[in-house]
């Protein structure tokens, strides 16, 4: 039996220990939030918080995060306001929205690790989230705002 | 008042329904594929507006009719429905917030609700061809019109006014003279008994009277549920007792399925079944191309599952299509004479007279669509009935296909639209909503069927792959005389109709036959191309290597005669006029022309603006430069202007890209701004490294790391866009699409500045590194 603290509340699996986590999250624990893009940590979709850490859900296994604790996009802010959230919808970022959740995941991780990160560090460390609809200056602009709340 | 209940017995335009023989899809027009006869809605007003569109010729048409689309509750919530599908240009919240302006609804007290799929009951609801806003701007006018107009008349009916003394303003109906109010949640009961206005006695607003329309300050209706993870795509819909499938498909388009071992497959975790799908023989139109599902208790174990199957596939006719050979063949193919498409003059003798010319052979590989959601859906099939939740970007099309691949009646299906984690046309075709519903009904559960990126890259309805070749013949003062465009491309029309090898006038009008440049003699050829793989519909469709070529030439000239860009455009586009290109069956995306004309003064005005805007010829640093191009697709007018810089080891980057739109009359300019800058990621994505391959009929690619797609460390230093203001009764054009044909040229043109190499093979990749 692997346990697993997600988004504050205790989760167990006794199936597959190599499932992916990405899919215990969407299939067995009901939290769509997290998307699916590439299965292969080439999209950043899937990106949750595990600990401080922004990690790709579809390539991690249920097993490796045995006992830790994952912050989903659903966890990240009781009532959706965390700092990234509020930016996001200021800069109006979305268009089809499917890769956000992943994005915002990968900002809201970035700041917690550098607060006040350069235009160079947030390209950088953005950069292995992709977005098909090509919001990348909004994000840009977006994680700027809420580093800087201006 | 609730104008959604009953619709059928409340319709109001009885008398205007007309029985019609219409295509399935109107665009299919010319394929032979017919459809029934089927009531179409014909509620367009002439008398209010200045021109006409093509909504009414869709099929299915328009229904204007405010029961159908508007409810009232008694608390004063006004609900919209929204019957275009959402995949990001934000129509969701644009036709709703019609409505809303238009019947003095306060948008904080809207709620937009999805409709499913009825063309019937919601007229036309095929969401592509960038054609949501121009075929819609009036219906939902009027449709907000008329609501507006029936709560106003029963506010009157409760003070005994005149009509004519009460007015709606921001949700309330006013009786100035005894300063009387009612809302519009008090009206509602009272004015859902009164009689629908018809159409041609309704008073619209004047735009300078327009709170929400043209303004920008409205966000996206979807806005907080995407921050927070609580939108709802496709993937996103779980039903009880609902399993989960992938399916291994033939690896070639057509091939078939000889044999499958299940056993190691069923001995991992999770699963529960494996079994065999249906396929069609090719071409398969939006058909399953049939394989082997494995159905698991997750989305996990069954991928496992499937990666345990042992297959064994006949390839079929198309298992030696191999992309090298192929293209030799569109090369050859033309360097001789085609179809002749669009002829004025004698270009043919022109260019043997001339003093110069100028040749240029152009390539653009396949291009996948790869939207962020893979393809998927969910199907719950119980006898004669089915339900399906999928991000289908025809709802009405896929509700057909569901009833006739299941061989039931169209009324027992139900088609519940989720948001499109991104469409570019993929969504169009309705493959995997069919997959589900075979399985479902085989299976007697509900089924969701989950497409990894493997499989969307390899199973796509690919861009067309084309070589496009242009020969411009100039005379000793550098004036173009001749112009021969040779366009060779295998047609979307191939995937409905075997050995359909000539583009359709779909194709043919997007950037070929329409070409607006005033020369005395013009030659448009389409010589044959055969299909070896599904083609389809990708965002922009055929504009795309036809705007590469047209206006990477523009370019050529440019340097062959020794002038600016910008100047040699406005030489070719010529003088302010309307063009009338000699083509039998001149397609207009739909368009009447004398709605929608090919202007060359719209052109050549955001050629000037972009140019204004975009400080076209600003000195840049060195190893940098400029390109400009400009295109006419989905009847709006798009140029851009793009600055990149090339260091001493080949490497891109592009510091600046500036577009000025002309989309006529528009609704929200902040949509507008955020669909050009993510074309400009989209035009640098495929211009750098956009190229589907095939191998032994097989596709070479599969996932993000070698079908690669721009990411943020490479995208644009800023993109700026400039929107030019609409003249009165200018008809609104399109949005979604027009971005993205003008950018690879511009780039193109700009990396010709900055290095004197002329790229006219797509992609990029290391062509500068050479």
């Amino acid at each position: 039996m692997i346990k697993v603290k997600i988004n504050g509340q205790e989760q167990s699996w006794d199936g597959d220990p190599d499932l992916p986590l990405l899919w215990f999250l969407r299939d067995e624990a009901g939290l769509t939030g997290t998307k699916f893009g590439c299965g292969q940590a080439l999209c950043g979709a899937c990106t949750v918080i595990v600990d401080k850490e922004a990690v790709r859900a579809c390539i991690t296994s249920i097993n490796d995060v045995a006992g830790r604790e994952i912050t989903t996009i659903e966890g990240l802010h009781p009532n959706g306001d965390h700092p990234v959230q509020k930016a996001w919808r200021q800069v109006n970022v979305p268009q089809c929205g499917f890769c956000q959740a992943g994005q915002i995941m990968q900002a809201a991780a970035l700041l917690m690790d550098n607060p006040k990160p350069s235009h160079d560090q947030i390209r950088e460390a953005m950069s292995g989230n992709i977005c098909r609809c090509g919001c990348y200056q909004r994000i840009e602009n977006a994680v700027h705002l809420a580093s800087t709340g201006v | 008042m609730n104008f959604i209940d009953n619709p059928r017995k409340l319709r109001g335009f009885e008398k205007n329904i007309r029985v019609e023989k219409v295509s399935r899809r109107s665009i299919l027009k010319g394929l032979g594929i017919t459809g029934g006869f089927v009531l179409a809605a014909p509620v367009m007003s002439r008398q209010a507006f200045a021109y006409e569109t093509g909504a009414g010729k869709m099929p299915h048409g328009v229904v204007v009719d405010p029961r159908v689309f508007v409810a009232v509750a008694p608390d004063g919530t006004v609900t919209i429905l929204a019957h275009r599908a959402e995949m990001g240009t934000g129509v969701r919240t644009s036709l709703p917030l019609i409505v809303a302006e238009e019947m003095e609804a306060d948008w904080s007290r809207v709620k937009v609700q999805q409709a499913h799929g009825d063309e019937v009951k919601f007229g036309n609801q095929d969401t592509d061809g960038s054609r949501s806003t121009r075929h819609y701007l009036i219906p939902m006018r009027q449709i907000g019109a008329s609501a507006r107009t029936m709560l106003e008349q029963a506010a009157a009916k409760r003070w005994g006014v005149p009509a004519t003394e009460v007015r709606a303003v921001n949700h309330e109906v006013v009786h100035s003279a005894t300063s009387r109010k009612l809302g519009f949640g008090e009206l509602a009961a009272d004015a859902a008994k009164e009689s629908v206005p018809s159409i041609e006695g309704l008073k619209l607003k004047d735009p300078k009277d327009f709170r929400y329309l043209g303004k920008g300050q409205i966000g996206i209706v979807d806005l907080h549920d995407i921050t927070t993870g609580k939108a709802r795509y496709g993937a996103d819909v779980r039903l009880p007792g609902m399993k989960y499938a992938v399916i291994a498909r033939p690896p070639v388009t057509g091939g078939k399925l000889v044999s499958f071992d299940p056993d190691a497959a069923l001995k991992v975790p999770g699963v529960e079944k494996v079994m065999q799908v249906r396929g069609w023989p090719w071409p398969s139109k939006f058909q399953p191309l049939g394989g082997v599902a494995v159905i698991a208790r997750n989305t996990g174990a069954a991928i496992k599952g499937r990666d345990a199957l042992k297959l064994t596939w006949d390839d079929g006719a198309n298992g030696k299509y191999d992309s090298v050979a192929y293209r030799k063949e569109l090369e050859e193919a033309s360097r001789k004479p085609g179809l002749v498409v669009r002829q004025e003059g004698d270009a043919e003798a022109a260019l043997k007279g001339a003093d110069k010319i100028v040749v240029g052979e152009y390539y653009l590989p396949h291009l996948a669509h790869v939207s962020m959601e893979p393809p998927v859906a969910v199907a719950d099939v119980k006898g004669d009935k089915a339900e399906i939740w999928a991000p289908v970007q025809s709802p009405g099309g896929t509700r057909e296909d569901v009833a006739k691949t299941l061989g039931i009646p169209e009324g027992n299906v139900t088609v519940n639209v989720t948001l499109l984690g991104g469409g570019f046309g993929r969504k169009s075709k309705c493959d995997f909503a069919l997959e589900a519903a075979l399985l479902s009904k085989e299976l007697g559960v509900p089924v969701k069927v989950q497409w990894t990126r493997e499989d969307d890259v390899r199973h796509d309805f690919l861009h067309t792959v084309s070589v496009e070749r242009i020969e411009a013949g100039l005379d000793k003062s550098g004036k173009v005389i001749a112009w021969r465009h040779r366009s060779v491309a295998p047609t979307i029309a191939s995937t409905f109709a075997a050995g359909a090898k000539n583009e359709a006038p779909f194709e043919l009008g997007m950037g070929l036959v329409d070409m607006p440049f005033e020369i005395a003699n013009i030659s448009c050829e389409n010589p044959e191309a055969a299909a070896f793989t599904r083609i389809g519909w990708f965002r922009s469709v055929s504009n795309i290597p036809r705007a590469f070529a047209v206006q990477s030439m523009v370019g050529e000239i440019a340097h062959a005669t020794g002038r600016d860009q910008k100047e040699t455009l406005l030489a070719l586009i010529g003088s302010p006029r309307i063009v009338k290109p000699a083509v039998k069956d001149m397609w207009n995306y739909g368009e009447p022309l004398d709605s929608y004309p090919i202007d060359t003064a719209r052109l050549r005005k955001v050629v000037e603006l972009v140019a204004e805007k975009g400080e076209w010829g600003r000195q840049v640093p060195k190893g940098h430069g400029l390109g400009i191009a400009v295109h006419r697709s989905f009847v709006s007018y798009i140029a851009t202007i793009v600055e990149v810089a090339v260091d001493d080891k080949g490497k891109l980057t592009v510091p600046r890209v500036d577009t000025a739109i002309d989309c006529g009359t528009y609704v929200n300019p902040e949509r507008i701004a955020s669909q050009i800058e993510g074309a400009a990621i989209m035009g640098l994505s495929l211009a750098k490294y956009g190229e589907i391959t095939f191998k032994d009929g097989k596709v070479q690619q599969k996932n993000f790391d070698d079908f690669q797609v721009l990411r943020m460390d490479e995208s644009p230093g800023v993109t700026n866009v400039y929107i030019v203001p609409p003249g009165p009764d200018t008809p609104p054009s399109g949005v979604g699409e027009p971005g993205v044909p003008p950018f690879a040229p511009a780039l193109m043109n700009a990396i010709f500045a900055a290095t004197g190499k002329r790229i006219r093979n797509l992609p990029l990749g290391k062509q500068l590194e050479a």
